[in-house]
């Protein structure tokens, strides 16, 4: 199977979420751990005004969910024109990301991680698996729900004629207490050449008198958004709150009983 | 149903694949393959390359004029970080520099200092900050903690000392009060390469030594000061490359998270304080829960108990010392 080319995404899968962007609050179907929880009901946004994380990137496990379109590439040795990688250029944040095709073994454990981490690829039948190890710290959802540099993925790309379906397992032993199973599908461009492939990016002072020991947050208990997403949707605090539960159709049920939020009081 | 079982089959593909890694584990200062004494190495960038294995991390920057290293790990396991050194270049050893005294980044002073020579043929220069040489040795007609031929031989007192080796320069910063009293980093500027000592782990809490100096604001300055020399090539990433005094190779976004982290949980334990909050309480508040999975330990030298007591002692109020 040849992935070559350049791929863009169709958005009708978990359209609001990865668009527009998720609402503070919404970790519907996320299987958090109380840590990842308490790490995003602490977060503030302005954590992006920070000079240093302006510019961080989506790691791989999240950057196929967003606004980007990607350009698919084979790698060979000149010699034997056996695939050695297969590249992809992601346009969101210039990523280049290489999956490995020669069955080299994964880096030890004290070298270093990357937006895109390290990725080895197999095919099983026309299916593209590929393991992806040394991760940075990001997130699991943009809107404060960390992800660790422990996380790991299993991904399958699956071609159907001109469609890809990506398929991603993501395993973060910190902040996930079950994997996180996504599925993104892309439409192959087969007029190319159009559209910005670039992403530059460079930081500004947003803050300038911020003290340089300064980190926005918030204490746990005080941010001004507790409870509003439930409330607003009118749907329990409970299931927004996620958790491995919410993942699955048995909790359908469970939802029906459970109380809507109430209004949230804002802590003083 | 279905989609339960799909991701049970999965679960089993990720648990063959990434077999332990999928466990909870615990995190000591020191992971398994850090104090292992099967001494490793890793070619960070330039000059510079990483020895993991022998307790803390070790830089050795090797070149034409010879060979300097940053830390010298366990004394247990001189020998074998002298051979790992010698596999990188069997140039003469002339400078060790260490981030500060404890013995998993001095142990090897005595051994590797002695293997190799300054230039004059005196035993290797070993640089540090005084008060680490203060920490190792003792008034005449003391016993020291240490032997002497492991005493730093070039203190240096104020900010910074630099110098230029194997075509490059090299920076040694003192940031006060953070693992210790007598923390350097060390910029290698052409490599562009940070050794950051124990301010910075990968793989646990900070360990914030308040009996010999430390102090959690300290830590979050040494991380900052990190950030300040750190340049990523793009977006975010690559660039200056840093070495963790435990842990793994980083960047400046590594440094970030890290930096975020301290920062927010000192926050907190300092409105706890405010609250009139006891030791007991705050550690009942669970304050760290969102990081503990990840540097957290209930076991081992040092615990996420220890943690929150270092920065609840060092931000509380001081009282005054009674009158002799």
């Amino acid at each position: 199977m040849i992935l070559t080319g350049e791929w863009s995404p169709r958005y009708h899968e978990d359209q609001p979420d990865r668009i527009p962007g998720p609402e503070l609050g919404d970790y519907t179907g996320l299987p958090l751990t109380e840590g990842a929880r308490v790490a995003a009901d602490t977060w503030s946004a302005s954590r992006l005004t920070v000079p240093e994380h302006q510019c961080k990137v989506h790691i791989a496990p999240y950057i196929y969910r967003g606004p980007m379109r990607f350009r698919a590439w084979e790698e060979k040795d000149p010699q034997t024109q056996r695939t050695i990688a297969i590249k992809h250029y992601i346009n969101t944040y210039e990523q280049e990301r290489t999956i490995w095709m020669d069955g080299r073994a994964h880096p030890p454990e004290w070298a270093p991680h990357t937006w895109q981490g390290f990725s080895t690829g197999e095919w099983q039948g026309d299916i593209l698996v590929v393991t992806t190890t040394h991760i940075k710290s990001e997130w699991i959802r943009r809107n404060g729900v960390p992800n660790s540099d422990q996380s790991m993925m299993i991904e399958h790309f699956i071609r159907h004629g001109n469609v890809l379906t990506h398929n991603v397992y993501w395993v973060d032993p910190v902040y996930l207490t079950e994997p996180l199973v996504r599925a993104e599908e892309f439409v192959l461009n087969e007029k190319s050449g159009g559209g910005d492939w670039l992403w530059p990016c460079e930081y500004v002072e947003e803050v300038a008198e911020r003290p340089r020991d300064e980190v926005p947050h918030f204490l746990p208990g005080k941010s001004p958004y507790l409870g509003d997403f439930a409330y607003r949707y009118g749907i329990p605090i409970d299931a927004a709150n996620g958790g491995a539960e919410t993942m699955y159709p048995e909790y359908m049920e469970k939802l029906r009983k459970l109380p809507k939020a109430p209004k949230p009081v804002v802590q003083p | 149903m279905r989609h339960r079982a799909a991701v049970a089959a999965l679960t089993l593909i990720g648990a063959v694949v990434f077999g332990a890694r999928l466990q909870m584990q615990e995190h000591p200062v020191t992971p398994a393959w850090g104090a292992s004494g099967d001494i490793q190495s890793l070619h960070v960038q330039g000059n510079v390359h990483l020895l993991v294995g022998a307790g803390g991390n070790i830089a050795v920057q090797a070149g034409d004029e010879g060979v300097l290293i940053v830390d010298t790990g366990l004394p247990q396991f001189a020998e074998k970080t002298l051979a790992a050194i010698r596999k990188l270049s069997d140039k003469p050893i002339r400078y060790i520099i260490n981030t500060h005294f404890h013995s998993d980044h001095t142990g090897g002073n005595e051994v590797i200092g002695k293997a190799g020579s300054t230039i004059q043929g005196n035993p290797t220069a070993i640089i540090a900050h005084e008060n680490v040489l203060k920490r190792m040795s003792a008034p005449t007609g003391e016993v020291s903690p240490t032997p002497v031929a492991a005493w730093p031989t070039s203190s240096y007192v104020k900010g910074s000392r630099d110098f230029f080796f194997n075509d490059e320069s090299v920076m040694v910063f003192h940031d006060d009060a953070g693992h210790t009293d007598g923390d350097s980093i060390v910029h290698f500027r052409r490599s562009d390469v940070l050794m950051a000592g124990d301010v910075f782990l990968t793989t646990s809490y900070p360990v914030i030594d308040l009996a010999n100096g430390g102090g959690v604001q300290g830590v979050i300055n040494g991380l900052n000061h990190l950030l300040d020399l750190a340049v990523p090539k793009h977006a975010q990433e690559g660039g200056t490359y840093i070495i963790s005094g435990h842990g793994r190779v980083a960047d400046e976004a590594d440094v970030l998270e890290y930096r975020d982290m301290v920062t927010i949980v000192r926050d907190r334990i300092k409105d706890a304080i405010g609250r009139g909050r006891t030791l007991d309480q705050v550690k009942a508040e669970r304050l760290t829960i969102d990081y503990d999975r990840h540097y957290g330990s209930q076991t081992g030298n040092w615990t996420t108990a220890m943690f929150i007591e270092a920065i609840y002692k060092d931000l509380s109020p001081k009282r005054p010392e009674s009158r002799k």
